[in-house]
Order: structure tokens, then sequence, then C-alpha cells
């Protein structure tokens, strides 16, 4: 019996913990949730995109060269006969599974070069952060048109190309946090009764560097997707059949710019659109996960009323 | 710094001669094949022939050439064009001006953009401006500069038959024409960055705001305007200096995008094309100038903040 009380008491606790950062989300954040829902959608419509396209994502459809938007093709067509819409749907796949393998790998790369510089330490990080400085001294995007020139474009190429470039330049993050961490009296205690190196590494100093490491994947979720459209814009993302947001603008959609303006336009708003919401979920959840920045009592000019 | 500076150049040197398809493979596309005997003879007249450490070698003026001289970096010379378009240090030199213009705009831009926005966010915490006013600063981030560039181009020419100009004109001959041109094209690349600098400006302020001294200022019966720019500003503009130095490499990243999409002769374009065409000394020349010029602009920021913040002081 008293087995049950326990059980039954938890759950509804968990449950507020998620409904009361939502019931947060919502009050005081109204543009953070319009952002959730933008991202919630563009997942969805990743995810179902073949559901949800009318048309193939190359499919040809005869006599429907350069047709504006209509009711039977919303966005219109574009030089080759293809529904815009449907391209557009597509583009929101590749853009969901760049944002999200670019922050994921972006953060497990930073995370493994910056514990491991962090920890150890002296000539180690010496060199490895030379080379770091030596990749933050360009400007991002000159080194990805280099290094996506070696690699030739693609859509494995991009994602690897980001993350290995990223993880690099943001480890710098991750170790700074480490040699805060380390300092502390818990990871000596730890060395000194005789805790392995990776050990102290896996239980004492990557949990406590999940807090910027969290931060780091959430901010290059968008980020990811806009480079990644701004490569395939300038021709050195992915290639064209595939219906990437930045490739549907260069090219053809430069080419017929004046003749079928949707062509260029469409792309460019979905992506805008979903930036801007991965954006401002992204502040929001930050904003309410971080302790220091809880709106409430004690927080500057915040009325205590809003404390629930 | 010099260690940076050099390991850089090392990469740009050795990555630009791994795209696959080399110079040769390019040259004999446009001029028809070449026999083996051809590409030995171009492979020499280029200086390509030697192992490639030996290029880095001759390329930083440590080796001698095969004329028995040293002709390199370090004697001031970024070497020549391997398609005959002359020195590249000449070929920069024509092409920075475009691109440095570009970006001071961009950088004033979205400065007259974030600094009020964000000053303004602050004095109307949590009222309507301040959300307004972050909103528009995350929107700002969050259209991509490719698509605004185009949309620009293209509606006000269906709408009414303008075309923003698009032809460069130089400044020396008519500043005039040169800075209307320049405006649109700055103002699309300030936009992505005044949302940061906005951000941090409105979060600067919001501390100082909350100082002493302030308060103080606010019971001497100062003015509002008082208060905020002759004793908060002051104080909340040191982080913005750094993040302009942050945003530096994004600003020339901005302009390789912005050069291509408004026809400017800048050095995007240049490295663009020179990939396209394996012009090595092209590229790995013009990265090593933009390598050395970021870490002149951080020295340079590093010395502001001293000027400005008595507090810090360099030995």
């Amino acid at each position: 019996m008293a087995m049950r009380d326990s059980i039954e008491l938890e759950k509804p606790a968990k449950r507020t913990g998620f409904r009361v950062f939502l019931r947060r989300l919502v009050r005081e954040k109204p543009l953070g949730t319009l952002g959730g829902v933008v991202t919630i959608l563009l997942l969805l419509v990743g995810i179902f995109a073949n559901v949800l396209a009318p048309y193939g994502e190359n499919e040809l459809i005869p006599d429907a060269r350069l047709l504006p938007p209509s009711s039977e093709h919303w966005f219109g067509t574009d030089n080759l006969g293809r529904d815009i819409l449907s391209r557009v749907i597509y583009g929101a796949r590749i853009s969901v599974i760049v944002g999200l393998s670019v922050s994921f790998l972006t953060t497990l790369f930073a995370t493994f070069i910056g514990v491991i510089t962090g920890y150890v330490g002296g000539a180690l990080d010496l060199i490895v952060q030379r080379v770091v400085d030596a990749f933050m001294c360009f400007p991002g995007i000159l080194l990805l048109l280099l290094i996506l020139s070696i690699t030739g474009p693609g859509i494995v190429q991009i994602i690897i190309v980001l993350s290995a470039l990223w993880g690099i330049t943001h480890s710098r993050i991750i170790r700074s946090a480490v040699i805060g961490i380390k300092e502390n009296v818990y990871v000596s205690a730890a060395e000194s009764i005789g805790c392995s190196t990776t050990r102290v590494l896996y239980r004492h100093i990557v949990p406590n560097i999940m807090a910027p490491a969290i931060v780091l994947m959430s901010t290059r979720v968008p980020l990811a997707i806009i480079n990644e459209a701004s490569l395939s814009f300038l021709g050195f993302g992915i290639p064209p059949p595939t219906p990437s947001w930045g490739g549907m603008l260069s090219g053809q959609g430069r080419m017929y710019m004046i003749e079928a303006p949707w062509m260029a336009f469409w792309p460019g708003l979905a992506l805008a659109v979903v930036v801007f919401g991965v954006n401002m979920f992204g502040d929001a959840v930050r904003d309410l996960l971080d302790p220091r920045l809880r709106g409430g009592a004690g927080s500057y000019r915040q009325p205590t009323k809003k404390l629930n | 710094m010099i260690p940076t500076v050099l390991i850089a150049s090392m990469v740009v040197f050795f990555a630009v001669r791994l795209i696959p398809g080399d110079i040769i493979d390019i040259m004999s596309e446009e001029m028809g094949t070449f026999t083996e005997l051809d590409r030995q003879a171009i492979e020499e007249m280029l200086g390509l022939d030697v192992p490639v450490f030996a290029q880095f070698g001759r390329w930083l003026g440590v080796a001698r050439l095969a004329d028995g001289t040293f002709k390199g970096i370090f004697q001031g010379n970024l070497g020549e064009s391997l398609w005959g378009q002359g020195s590249v240090i000449k070929l920069i030199g024509k092409r920075w001006p475009v691109t440095l213009e570009l970006g001071l705009l961009g950088l004033a831009m979205s400065q007259i953009i974030a600094l009020p926005i964000g000053i303004w966010s602050v004095l109307r915490q949590n009222k309507f401006g301040d959300y307004f006013g972050r909103s528009l600063a995350t929107l700002f981030i969050s259209l991509p500069n490719f698509w605004v560039g185009t949309m620009v181009i293209v509606f006000p020419s269906i709408w009414w038959g303008y075309m923003p100009p698009i032809m460069h004109v130089k400044f020396s001959e008519d500043p005039l024409g040169n800075l209307v041109m320049f405006v649109i094209p700055g103002f699309i690349l300030g936009m992505a960055l005044c949302g940061t600098t906005m951000r941090l400006t409105r979060g600067m302020m919001l501390e100082v705001m909350r100082q002493d001294y302030i308060r103080t200022a606010w019971s001497k019966g100062l003015r509002e305007r008082n208060v905020v720019v002759r004793h908060a500003l002051k104080n909340a503009f040191i982080p913005v200096i750094t993040l302009v130095g942050l945003q530096v490499p994004i600003l020339v990243g901005g302009t390789v995008i912005i050069e291509q999409i408004f026809s400017l002769p800048g050095m995007g374009r240049l490295l663009i094309n020179a990939i396209a065409q394996r012009d090595y000394p092209i590229v790995s020349g013009m990265l090593v100038v933009v390598a050395v010029a970021m870490v002149l602009i951080n020295l340079l920021i590093d010395l502001i903040y001293a000027f400005l913040d008595p507090r810090i002081r360099y030995s």
C-alpha cells in the first residue's frame, strides 16, 4: 500500500514539472511559444514530407513550366515544371537533417576536444590551442568554401565539414568550462582515491559541462540551417536536383528571378520563418532553464506575482 | 600571434592543393587535351614541378626559386597568379577597398540600428517597445542575407521598374553614386549583425543601470538623457566593442555572399573565381592576408579597450 502511494505521488510531480514549464513558456514568452510551434511544425513537415507534398521532389509536371502561384500549384512551378510547394516541403527535410546532425556532432566534437585539452593541459593543450587559434582567425565561410571544394558538394560532406570545423573552434567554450571545474575539490578527491582518468572525466567532468554543451547545441541548430543554405546558394553545398532551400535560391532561381519571382521567394521565406522560430524557441527555453535569468522574486524589476 | 598566422598559412597552402582536379586539368579542359610532355613543361613554368613542401618554402621565401632568388612572404611577395593575372598583392590591392567599404558600411549600419533599440528596450523593459525591439533584432538575424538581397533586386523592379544600381562606380570618380550603390548591400550585411549587438547592449545596460552610481546620478536629479548617455552607456559600451571584434569574421563572410549578389568586384568574388580556376597563389595569398587582418583587428580592439577603460593597462 505504501509503495502504491509513493508511486502515485511521484507521477503528478513529474508531470507538473513539464506542465509548469509549458505554462511558463506560454505566459512569459509568447514569442518563444510561437517559435516552439514553428519548430515542431518544421520537424513534422520534415518527417512527413513524402505524405504532405502534393508532387514528388523532382517530379516534372507536363505543360507546367513557370506557372505563377494558383490553387493548383500554391507556390507556383519552376522552369522545369516542378511544383515549388513540394520542393519547399522536401527542403524542410534537408534542413531538419542538417540542423540536427550538425548541432549534435559539433557538440560531440567540441566536448571531446575541449574535455581532453582542458583536463590534460600542458603541452598538448598548448599545441591544440594554437591550431584552434589558426582556424579561428579565418572567417568561417571562407574556410568552408575551401574545404568543401576539396570534399566536393553533398549533404554528408556539408554535415561533416560544418561540424568538424565548428567542433574545433567551439571546443574553446567547453575547454574553459572544464578548466573551471577541474579546480574543484571533488575532482582532486576522485584523483586521490585512485580513479582512472576516464572515470574522472566521465563521472565528474562531463556531467558538469552539460549546461554550456546544451546551450552550444541549441544555438547551432539555426546557424547550421542558415549556413547550409548560404553554402548551397554559393554552389558549394548541396548540389541541384536535391531541393535545398539555399540551392533553390541560386542558379535557376536567380536566372528567372524577374520572370518568376516566386521561384526564389518561397524557399527564402520558409528559411527565414524557420530560422526565426528556432532562434526564438531556443532563446526562450534557455531563459526559462537558466536559474540566474529565471523570472520571479529576486530578479531585477520583475513583479513577484509571476512566481507560481 | 606569429605561430597562429604560420599554422593558418600552412593550412591554406596545403588545403588549396588538395582540391581534386589541379590547375593543369582545368587548363586542358579549356584548351584541349595536353600530352604528358606539355603537362611537365607547364608544371615547370608555373613552378609546380617541385614537391609541395619545397613550394611552401618558396612561397614563404625560405627556399630558392628556380632562378636562384628568394621571393616569398618574408620578402613581401605573395607570388603571381598562375593564370597570368599578375601579382597577387596587386590583385588584392585592387579588390580590398570594395570589401572594406562594404564591411565598414555594414558595421556602421548594424550599430546605427542596434544601439538605439538596445538602449530603448532597457528603458522600457518588459513593455511593448522592449518586445518589439527584441523580436525585430531576432528577425534581422534570421533573414538570410542572400534572400533579402535577391528580393531587394526583384520586387522593386517588378512593382516600380526600379533596379538598385549594380554597376560598380569608383569612390574617387563619383563619391555619391558610390555610396548610393553601397548603402543597400551595407544595410543587408548589417542586418545579420545588429541582433547580437542589440542583445549585448541590452544585457550590459541592464547590468549597469542597477549600479549604485546610476542611482546616485538619478538622485542628483539628472535628466534621463544624461544618466543614460554619460553614466550608463560609457560603461556598458566596452563589451560591445569586444563583440565588434568577434563580428569581423561574420562580416567578412557576409561580404562574400553580398558581393556575389550585387556583383561587386571585391575579395570574395576573387576568392570564389580563384578556387574555381585552381589559382593556388591567389587563394592562399588572400586567405593569409585575411588571417593577418583578423589578428591585427583583434590587437587594435585590445588597444581601444585600454583607451576606453582606464582600469585596463597593458604593460
